[in-house]
């Protein structure tokens, strides 16, 4: 039987059965398999969990939905059993015969792979007690932990689609931009324009025809919450886009996605497949007269592809170079023609919007940013992972409420957010509001969202020198201030952090930056100085240490430390020899050991391995 | 290298210009890199110079025009797996092998590689080979990794 669908009609009943369907579901079990409990070895446990079922011929009975990312990758492989939302942490297929034998079959809690509140050693019996889900609103990532990314049904049996039916039934194009528009919703890329002024500018355009793309070249490094949703749930992007294509007059869209992102890929891939089979896909969608057919277009690898003009450039088969933007994209982009970009949680935020009505969304947030924003809070954090906050959360919430704080009992120094366009915001200012103007305001950016948390031992020049040696990597080399200026600021930075730099390197520094700033062409050049300009701002001291002192005050660069054992607390037991990249460590078993520092390349693997403290860092 | 799965591939594309990064992006898939002889015929097929062919194959990272290695080792050295000392992983395999970042070992065993985010940043520091993901890797681990691949 066809699945197609040709009407509005025909989609409720289809979603009326599939909802009931699923109130009947009886015990299941949702497993995690995201890219992040992949890396974890979510597929050996899914495999073990089908065959544990087999051989207690409960296969019938209890159903096994794999899903995508649910966010909390530090304790991948992530097991949730229903309907008691029973929430299983670091999982591993040793695991599986007891979940099935105890849990799934006798209803019994396994203690040992309950999250345990690492504060009050209390276990937490379900996900949504755990702090680290407590404090998020996940209105856009939350339905990832109920869906089977591959399963359309899945989808329409949460109330996927009916934003699309509603627009198509109810709404004219108008209504719907004036909606987005007054939703307060702005870009989730980074730059964090309206949207729906985005929206109405293209739908005014003129051309022969209109195109919309998808922006899922997620090139932060540390960022890859469009990946997870891409994974997760990609018929919230095509439903988002779908409402899009209708208001703006589109009838052909492009998903530029990084090639980095095979599972993404393949589930966005099956995703479009379906949604054809389904009619929601091609000619005359629904029978309502929209046509709108939908692409996957592969990046190859270049940051600056995130950067509208050059994304555009990359679809057409060309290298990525952005290009001026005296005319906007919205009225001449892909292929000369009126073109609307929106990035993949953008994109996603549409049909909750749609559903929920603007009114609804401006109630979450700030003035001035509406609504949600996820972040991946990454780094220096106990609970890595990706979270849904509203938008005016405090940084403090954030990192201590969520992140659950700095591991090891070290102290937290700074965050670094909006990617490597982005700055890094210090402790002071941890009780900042985060949202689009705040982090603006504190010299950073929104960016994608990617939150990196640093500790005492991260030098701050070296992470201002990381990120222009990364964007010196990726800038196209097409204009001078760009291509010139991140060389040269990479050579200044360079030698600081030797301990060769001279009183003028910090002058010269925010030269260059004011420059690039003015002069660059697109946006990667334009913000390439603020990791140097926010590092500067509040840890100017640093680099005065490394120019004036030749001290590095966190210990870390390498020509400005040296590394010794302490004869009083060194047991000679060995380990620290043994590791000894370059034959550095000399001694006998049970005496002191002795360091040729002429040797040592300083690489701290004898520190990571002395279970004494005996290696001293100086 | 056979040239007429070069061909096919092109064919598959329906000779558009506009698909030269998937079309190169198959190659690479297939051959592990870009030959030479491909990269002519892929300009003579489309009818587009060799210049902008290797352009387009030079520009973008996920190409190679040198032959890689038998493993491919990618080390992250995305934000979150430096400040966990990727970059202290990266020079200790760079050391333990005698290659530099983006080379192939003289045996053709190991191509070492490094990325700007793998995603998967509660394992960092990261490494990666083929397929298989080391988490929290530390300088003790390297050397029993690599002696796997052996």
């Amino acid at each position: 039987m066809s699945p197609l669908l040709n009407s509005i009609e025909e989609l409720r009943k289809l979603r009326k059965f599939l909802k009931q369907s699923r109130q009947e579901e009886k015990r299941g079990i949702t497993i995690c398999t995201g890219t992040g409990c992949r890396a974890w070895g979510a597929m050996e446990v899914l495999e073990e969990l089908k065959k544990e079922l087999r051989d207690n011929e409960i296969e019938k009975n209890i159903y096994i939905r794999s899903t995508g990312c649910h966010g909390f990758c530090e304790r991948g492989t992530l097991v949730v059993i229903k309907p008691d939302m029973i929430c299983y942490t670091k999982v591993t297929p040793r695991d599986v015969p007891a979940i099935v034998k105890k849990t799934l079959i006798k209803g019994e809690v396994i203690e040992d792979l309950l999250y345990e509140d690492p504060e009050t050693k209390k276990k937490i019996v379900h996900e949504n007690e755990i702090p680290f889900y407590k404090f998020q609103t996940r209105i856009v990532f939350g339905e990832n932990g109920e869906i089977d990314p591959n399963r359309i049904e899945d989808y329409i049996s949460m109330g996927g689609y009916e934003a699309l039916e509603k627009v198509l039934s109810d709404m004219d194009p108008e209504e719907v931009i004036e909606i987005v528009k007054r939703s307060g919703l702005r870009g989730r890329g980074g730059g964090g324009f309206p949207t729906g002024k985005k929206w109405e500018a293209c739908k005014n355009a003129k051309g022969k025809e209109k195109f919309i793309i998808c922006n899922a070249d997620e090139g932060d490094p540390g960022a890859y919450m469009d990946r997870s949703l891409l994974e997760g749930n990609p018929h919230r992007i095509i439903e988002g886009m779908l409402i899009g294509a209708y208001a703006i007059g589109s009838e052909e869209g492009y998903v530029y996605v990084r090639e980095e992102y095979p599972l993404a890929i393949s589930n966005l891939s099956f995703a479009i497949y379906q949604a054809k089979e389904y009619g929601l896909l091609g000619k005359n969608i629904l029978g309502s007269g929209l046509n709108f057919n939908l692409k996957i277009s592969r990046g190859g690898g270049a940051f600056v592809c995130g950067e509208s003009t050059a994304l555009m450039a990359s679809i057409e088969g060309r290298v990525g170079e952005p290009r001026a933007k005296y005319i906007h994209t919205v009225e001449k982009g892909l292929w000369d023609q009126p073109s609307n970009l929106n990035n993949v949680e953008t994109w996603a935020n549409i049909p909750i919007i749609i559903n929920n009505g603007a009114d609804w969304y401006r109630s979450i947030g700030t003035e001035g940013s509406k609504g949600t924003k996820i972040f991946s809070l990454v780094g220096k954090i106990k609970n890595t992972g990706l979270i849904e906050v509203p938008m005016g959360i405090t940084l403090r919430q954030i990192i201590y409420d969520i992140g659950g704080g700095i591991p090891d009992g070290k102290r937290f120094k700074a965050v670094q957010t909006g990617g490597p366009s982005g700055g890094c915001i210090p402790e002071a200012l941890i009780d900042l509001p985060v949202d689009f103007d705040r982090l603006q305001e504190a010299g950073s950016m929104m960016g994608s969202g990617g939150m990196i948390v640093m500790d005492e031992e991260n030098c701050m020049v070296d992470m201002a020198r990381y990120f222009i040696n990364f964007l010196q990597e990726e800038s196209c080399g097409k204009c001078t201030p760009c291509r010139e200026g991140l060389f040269q600021m990479g050579r200044i930075l360079n030698r600081i952090c030797e301990g060769k730099g001279t009183k003028e390197d910090i002058e010269l520094l925010e030269d260059l930056s004011y420059l690039m700033k003015e002069a660059s062409l697109c946006g990667l050049g334009l913000t390439a100085p603020n990791p140097v300009l926010s590092t500067l701002r509040y840890f100017r001291e640093e680099y005065e240490a490394h120019i004036n002192e030749k001290r590095c005050p966190a210990k870390f660069c390498k020509n400005l430390i040296s590394i010794s054992i302490d004869s009083e607390k060194c047991t000679g037991c060995g380990a620290c020899l043994r590791v000894c990249p370059s034959d550095a460590i000399r001694g006998e078993r049970k005496k002191v050991h002795h360091l040729d520092k002429d040797k040592c390349i300083k690489c701290k693997a004898c520190v990571e391995v002395c279970k004494f403290d005996a290696l001293i860092v100086e | 290298m056979e040239l007429k799965r070069v061909y096919e591939i092109v064919e598959k594309y329906n000779y558009q210009r506009s698909s030269l990064i998937s079309i190169l992006q198959d190659i690479q898939t297939e051959m592990n890199y870009l030959p030479r002889k491909a990269l002519i015929e892929v300009s003579k097929s489309l009818d587009i110079p060799l210049s902008m062919v290797f352009e387009v194959a030079t520009f973008y990272k996920a190409f190679s025009l040198e032959p890689k290695g038998k493993h491919k080792i990618k080390i992250c050295l995305g934000t979150a797996c430096h400040v966990r000392g990727g970059a202290k992983i990266l020079d200790y395999v760079e050391s333990v092998l005698k290659v530099k970042r983006g080379e192939t070992t003289v045996d053709l065993r190991f191509t070492l590689e490094t990325v700007n985010c793998l995603g998967a940043c509660a394992l960092g520091p990261i490494m990666v080979i083929d397929r298989e993901y080391f988490g929290k890797v530390n300088i003790n681990k390297i050397e029993s990794i690599l002696k796997r691949y052996q």
